[in-house]
């Protein structure tokens, strides 16, 4: 008999459950998000013992409260997709508060088995669990498992099918804990009334409706007023009840309920199931350890070396594959090039298609190689150590101890990209701390801005470029944590976000894990250049292209190369020479002439007030397609036909000699440019993250502040030199 | 002898045992989802490098919370303060 069983995988944070599930369907997963949120949803299946088994991962969770979007995502495909049953991994070395999130399951009726995940840390603990008889008294089936090395998972996929298909199954009832004399009476006449009026019972249990009304469940309760009368009179007897428990005990429902599950969590756990040997010291490694990595001193200057390895490995092992890919592009521009005819297709393809999206895709050895680094820390323990350390700082300009990783991924120190920066923001579980970061790391000096500071630095501070490269890194990191606190303060308001969170021990990393969870998260990133990228590259391309010069502008550059080429009396190198300026000139014409060129001149009353002048816009405006863009357009614009981004020191002299490049002039633009809009791909990646609202936002707002101080900056210059 | 103290005045290494947790909304619900219950025994483990937040441990696992966060929990020891 061949049949499909619709399982739910639940369990703490950190308890193994990804782990569980790649061991339950080894790579046979569909990943994706949740609509609308970043919460990630993995689904696979696995055929055993003459049954489908669809496996749908839940997001870790504690509890099913529904405060935190992770647990409400959690209840709503218990509730809405009505998986047979839920396999509830537990973290065995942490059984009493593992056992918190089982008992809520079997309270919304769920049917469940647990899998005892990490039977093997247990037993080097000095911890004894026996396992039979807590599946007897929780009246679930019990199974021990090492989802590391796969251990017990057959035992657990042979028990989920029998025990689909058991007569035990069909006779589930919700789990009934009592919550005390204070609150029993209340909740039997709540679910008299919901059984009377059926009100959402095809949803949730009576009872689960019930106590959800006392824990003040704003989700249950939002939803409960559209459905009429009872919504109110369920709200009034919780009201009721509350004003009872303060009276009497100075408490209140939602601890009272909690203090009960726990209470009943202990009840089932004493007396023959659960035994831990008193002389072990059951943490002796981890602490060990962390006496190390969190040390006063000690502590932060590891976590800057390990950041700086990071971030070196990440830059260097990466520029090799990516320059190999740059590399493999640019040949295929050439083989393009070769095979179509001059014109419009090719410029298209070349300039527009493969430069636009190779652009992009040359990422990807950086993110590949940043989330595997990310997922190591992650899972080995110490992303939560590194937010334990960084909180009180952070805290103070509005973030989360969490927001350490993409400032300093997005190029808080210089080189880095804001791309896999804001893709790291997702370790943030704090929704508002979160967005603040993703705004403000692209601030940050990253690989992309460096030539052009580099060139700019070297034209105009020569001897100090060092020391004004220092300063602007550490500018960008001010305005970054700056900024933060004001939009914290100003538009993304709310009360921190507490920092409770758990330190969990330190584990080695399964490699299998890692590399399918850096491989999902690159892919995401792959797929997106495949699409919207390649739409907004064709656009910007044309934005540049378009309109061209009129034939007799160009016929007349045409007759001066001929002119230049029949003139014998130059050697082979000055006619190079002479046609390379001529070339440049038509360039620097064929771009003021195109869309982009108009915009820019368009623009001028604006900019020039922050000290730009025409070049500078298109070049700031291409620098939105990506900030490499910035030195080659400002070389096309100052009449060079080819600029090298590698060694744009002759552009540097070239914008020496233009007058209008006063110190003040070039400050405002290098801080501009800094700070101002990010480049599509990174806005790309915001908007996943995020929405696009917000990413627009980014647009909007970190353009208007890199104005704002740029006319500031070069007003005042401008004021004092002059 | 008993002694009733906010959970801040904990000193590392210290271990008690919790009173009452007076926290509601959000970081309520946080605090007793991950087994922050009164009659829970905690040791406090560490202190990041500025003194905040710390680090307890309780019911076999690690977890961390700041001081503003620790004001809302009342603990007894059974030592003598200082």
């Amino acid at each position: 008999m061949d049949r499909t069983i619709r399982v739910a995988l639940a369990g703490n944070p950190n308890c193994g459950k990804s782990t569980t599930f790649n061991a339950i369907t080894g790579s046979k997963e569909r990943v994706g998000n949740y609509p609308g949120i970043t919460v990630e949803r993995k689904e696979g299946c696995s055929c055993v013992h003459g049954a489908t088994l669809r496996i749908i991962d839940l997001p870790g969770t504690y509890s099913l409260t529904a405060y935190s979007m992770e647990e409400l995502v959690a209840r709503q495909v218990l509730v809405d997709e009505k998986p047979e049953l839920a396999i509830d991994v537990v973290d065995a070395t942490a059984l009493e508060r593992s056992l918190y999130l089982a008992v809520q399951l079997m309270e919304l009726g769920v049917p469940v088995v647990l899998s005892m995940n990490m039977m093997d840390e247990v037993r080097q603990k000095g911890i004894h669990i026996h396992t039979r008889e807590l599946s007897a008294r929780l009246g679930v089936p019990v199974v021990e498992t090492v989802a590391k090395s796969g251990k017990g998972i057959g035992k657990l996929l042979k028990t989920v099918v029998d025990y689909a298909q058991s007569e035990a199954i069909k006779e589930f009832a919700p789990l009934h804990i009592p919550y005390g004399p204070d609150l029993d009476g209340v909740i039997q006449r709540m679910v008299d009334r919901i059984e009377e009026e059926q009100f959402l019972t095809e949803r949730y249990p009576a009872r689960f409706i019930a106590v959800k009304y006392l824990e003040n469940d704003e989700s249950l309760i939002k939803r409960g007023r559209s459905q009429g009368e009872l919504g109110l009179e369920l709200e009034a007897m919780a009201k009721e009840a509350e004003a009872m428990c303060e009276r009497d005990s100075e408490t209140y429902p939602e601890a009272v309920i909690a203090d009960y599950r726990y209470a009943f969590i202990n009840d089932i756990l004493k007396d023959g199931v659960l035994e831990i040997e008193p002389t072990t010291n059951a943490h002796t490694r981890s602490d060990r350890i962390d006496a190390v990595l969190t040390h006063q001193i000690l502590g932060p200057a590891l976590m800057l070396g390990i950041l700086y390895l990071m971030f070196t490995v990440t830059i260097e092992w990466g520029a090799y594959p990516q320059e190999l890919l740059i590399a493999g592009f640019e040949w295929f521009g050439d083989v393009c090039t070769r095979i179509l005819p001059d014109g419009l297709l090719q410029s298209l393809v070349v300039s527009g298609i493969v430069d636009g999206v190779g652009g992009v895709l040359s990422f990807v050895p950086l993110i590949l190689i940043m989330f595997f680094m990310l997922t190591f820390l992650e899972d080995l323990g110490y992303m939560a150590r590194m937010a334990y350390m960084m909180d009180r700082v952070f805290r103070f300009f509005g973030l989360h101890g969490s927001s350490v990783m993409p400032f300093i991924i997005s190029g808080g120190i210089p080189g880095g990209c804001a791309v896999p920066g804001i893709m790291s923001a997702r370790t943030l579980r704090s929704p508002k701390e979160r967005l603040a970061t993703l705004v403000v790391s692209p601030f940050m000096m990253c690989g992309a801005k460096l030539p052009l500071f580099i060139m700019m630095t070297a034209a105009f501070f020569p001897g100090s470029a060092a020391r004004v490269m220092l300063l602007f890194s550490l500018g960008a990191w001010a305005v970054a944590l700056l900024t933060a606190r004001i939009l914290r303060w100003a538009v993304i308001r709310g009360e921190p976000t507490p920092f409770v969170m758990e330190l969990p021990p330190y584990r080695m990393p399964a490699l299998s894990g890692l590399w399918m969870h850096t491989w999902e998260r690159t892919w995401q990133y792959i797929k997106k250049a495949g699409t919207v990228i390649l739409a907004i590259s064709i656009l910007i391309w044309a934005a540049m292209t378009f309109p061209r010069l009129p034939a007799e502008k160009i016929q007349s550059f045409d007759a001066r190369v001929a002119a230049v080429m029949q003139d014998q009396q130059l050697s082979p190198q000055e006619q190079e020479m002479k046609i390379n300026v001529i070339r440049g000139e038509q360039a620097e014409m064929a771009l003021r002439n195109t869309v982009a060129g108009r915009i820019g001149d368009a623009l001028l009353p604006a900019t020039s007030l922050a000290g730009f002048n025409w070049k500078m816009n298109i070049a700031v405006l291409g620098g939105f397609a990506a900030k490499e863009v910035i030195v080659s357009t400002l070389g096309t614009a100052y009449s060079m036909a080819e600029v090298d981004p590698e060694n744009p020191a002759a552009l540097g002299e070239r914008l020496k000699s233009d007058p209008h490049w006063t110190i003040p002039a070039v400050i405002g633009c290098m801080t501009f440019i800094l700070l101002y809009a990010p480049c599509f791909v990174t806005v790309i990646a915001m908007a996943r993250e995020s929405s696009w609202k917000w990413a627009v936002f980014a647009v909007v707002f970190n353009t208007l502040l890199a104005y704002i101080l740029a006319v500031i900056i070069y007003q005042a210059g401008s004021a004092m030199s002059g | 002898m008993h002694m009733k103290i906010p959970m801040r005045q904990l000193r590392v290494n210290q271990k008690a045992r919790i009173v009452s947790v007076a926290a509601r909304g959000e970081l309520g619900r946080r605090i007793r989802d991950m087994g922050l219950v009164p009659g829970t025994e905690i040791t406090i483990v560490g202190q990041a490098p500025l003194k905040d937040p710390v680090a307890l441990r309780l019911k076999g696992f690690t977890m961390s919370l700041r001081n503003s966060e620790a004001d809302h929990i009342v603990v007894e020891t059974d030592e003598q303060e200082g």
